[in-house]
């Protein structure tokens, strides 16, 4: 079977997701990857003329809660698992090429 | 010989507005500025997993009314996705925003343009996402991670590239902030980041009939007005000159790129290509439920939004003749602006009494307290009570000013300005056998000022002002100084023809 993938395609997606691979690596996810993406693609054997597109598989909307105040489980607990701290503040490897949301 | 250039700035603008909620967008997590770092996180906002968001009802409600404010449709189906990144200031690894199906679209705003034309600035969209929380760099070789603003709602809100200078842009700029701040859906406070500005840039040079497009600069995170000027004004001619140094600058070959503003240095920095544009991989948020709304609650909505700052300010100067300046004035604050309205009461006449008392004497009292007028005398009965009776003669103006500033020194409930006038004795005399008296008495006392009115050609127009401020101080300030002119002139007329 064709791979679904190429090489520089894992590549690309190691990058997105700060993944360090070594070519043998590469080489293997591509082989697994593209079984995976393959597997998946059966799906578009379906004949999905007419169908509206859909997000979500159960029927359920306008899920909301009210604006209330609930307590915050406090910075002591939310470092509780962080490698480093500093004070109260996550301590992590600098951040060089920081986009803004 | 070089060819004449005409160019032309044209810029779009993403800006993202914090709603003014409680809680965070998807948790109950306080959002408070200032707060010690990390204190406001809960399993939601931290990201861990097996945590679960739910939408913020006051969130989404409030981006509504912000939307059909710009003049939006609001959409009838509406969803969240995953917009994946991975930093340290957003933990899930994911941002969760809207993608496809943003709950606002095609709107527009209208800003002064030149000689009084509007110029309409089109909303491409409006959508409703979180915050990333904040990176500090003070430690070297490292980042501090405070996550209290993650989760934080925003509405991002993105324009059609319609703005053709930086003056605009501003004037867009600052109106969405008074419209925010209006309409109670933002604090909209620049000094606490509530507000941050990313034009896109680009100019369009025409040289001997043809036409080159420089490439687009996203200039990243403004936080003030003054700001998001200035880099457009520096990026349109920067474009320009890196065009002329190298014709391949252009749209299409050279790529678009983001820059950061250094306000220290007044100029733009390169910051990256976008060529290697990131793959964000949106997909629908599988925890979050889709929003449907229908129309007749989007019209509910519609019909409860206050009257726009623009459109409240040309209706003051076309109803009551205002001037620009002052309609400007009173509408800045929706408070002081309500109060206004409500206590003329389409009156025009109380209207323009009412401008000169609430923008005189009140206001500069009320900012001497950094307080607005309505905040510290908020009672419409109260207002109209004082400005009819300044209108209608039973106190004088400058009595109703001293009644006015004592009211606001002293209490903010309802206040009745009758009773008040006739405690301190300022209730004007109306009987004009009382007010000629007054006049017979100062013509005997100020023989030398009667004798300029009847026949000293410099001093004839001034004396019978002198003898006006005179009639007022016998009677206590009580005396209605226009009957008072008018009993002056028709005793000086009478002595002439004698």
């Amino acid at each position: 079977m064709a791979k679904l993938l190429t090489e520089s395609d894992v590549r690309h997606i190691a990058t997105l997701s700060r993944l360090q691979l070594s070519d043998n690596e590469i080489a293997m996810m591509t082989e697994e990857l593209s079984a995976i993406v393959g597997y998946v693609d059966q799906l578009s054997e379906v004949d999905v003329e007419g169908v509206v597109p859909t997000a979500h598989a159960v029927e359920v909307q306008n899920v909301f809660r009210d604006d209330v105040v609930r307590d915050s489980i406090g910075a002591d607990k939310a470092l509780a698992n962080a490698p480093e701290r500093e004070e109260t503040f996550f301590k992590v490897p600098k951040v060089l090429d920081q986009d803004t949301v | 010989m070089v060819a004449s250039l005409t160019t032309k700035t044209i810029v779009g603008l993403e800006i993202h507005v914090q709603l003014a909620t409680r809680t965070k967008l998807f948790c109950g997590c306080a959002l408070e500025f200032g707060a010690t770092p990390n204190s406001r996180t809960c399993p939601v906002c931290l990201g861990l997993p097996g945590s679960l968001p739910v939408m913020n009802r006051a969130a989404f409600d409030a981006s509504v009314r912000f939307a059909l404010a710009m003049n939006c449709k609001i959409a009838t189906y509406t969803k969240w996705d995953r917009k994946s990144y991975y930093y340290p200031d957003l933990p899930k690894n994911y941002q969760i925003s809207q993608y496809d199906l943003p709950l606002g679209y095609e709107g527009y705003c209208d800003i002064d343009g030149d000689e009084g034309q509007s110029k309409r600035i089109r909303i491409r969209r409006a959508h409703l996402e979180e915050d990333a929380g904040k990176n500090l760099h003070d430690v070297p070789g490292c980042s501090l991670v405070d996550l209290n603003r993650t989760g934080t709602p925003l509405l991002e809100i993105v324009t059609e590239p319609d703005i053709d200078c930086a003056q605009d842009a501003f004037d867009f700029c600052t109106g969405l902030q008074k419209l925010a701040v209006y309409l109670g859906v933002s604090e909209a406070s620049m000094q606490k980041g509530q507000m941050r500005f990313e034009p896109n840039i680009n100019v369009e040079i025409t040289r001997g009939g043809e036409v080159f497009r420089t490439p687009i600069a996203e200039v990243k995170n403004l936080n003030s007005f003054r700001a998001v000027r200035d880099a457009i004004e520096y990026e349109s001619k920067r474009q320009v000159q890196d065009w002329l140094a190298d014709e391949d600058y252009v749209f299409g070959k050279a790529s678009n790129e983001n820059r950061g503003w250094n306000a220290d240095k007044q100029m733009t920095e390169y910051q990256r290509s976008k060529e290697a544009a990131h793959d964000y991989r949106y997909f629908p948020d599988p925890d979050l439920m889709p929003v449907t709304t229908t129309a007749d609650w989007v019209d509910s909505v519609r019909k409860e939004l206050p009257e726009s700052p623009t459109v409240r300010c040309d209706r003051l100067v076309s109803a009551f003749g205002l001037s620009q300046g002052d309609a400007d004035l009173i509408v800045a604050d929706r408070g002081d602006a309500e109060l206004f309205d409500a206590a003329v009461d389409g009156d025009k006449k109380l209207a323009k009494r009412m401008t000169s008392l609430m923008l005189g004497a009140a206001k500069k009292s009320a900012n001497d307290r950094e307080l607005t007028v309505s905040t510290v005398l908020p009672s419409a009965t109260s207002w109209q009570q004082l400005v009819r009776m300044v209108e209608d003669g039973v106190v004088n103006a400058s009595a109703g000013e001293r009644l006015l500033l004592e009211a606001m020194e002293n209490t903010a409930g309802e206040i009745d300005f009758e009773q008040m006038a006739k405690d301190r004795n300022l209730v004007q005399v109306q009987d004009v056998g009382q007010m000629s008296a007054w006049v017979e008495q100062v013509f005997t006392e100020n023989d030398g000022a009667v004798q300029d009115a009847l026949s000293n050609p410099k001093k004839a127009k001034a004396a019978p002002g002198f003898l006006t401020g005179k009639v007022m101080q016998v009677s206590g300030g009580k005396a209605d100084p226009k009957v008072v002119r008018q009993l002056i002139a028709a005793k000086i007329k009478e002595m002439q023809t004698e």
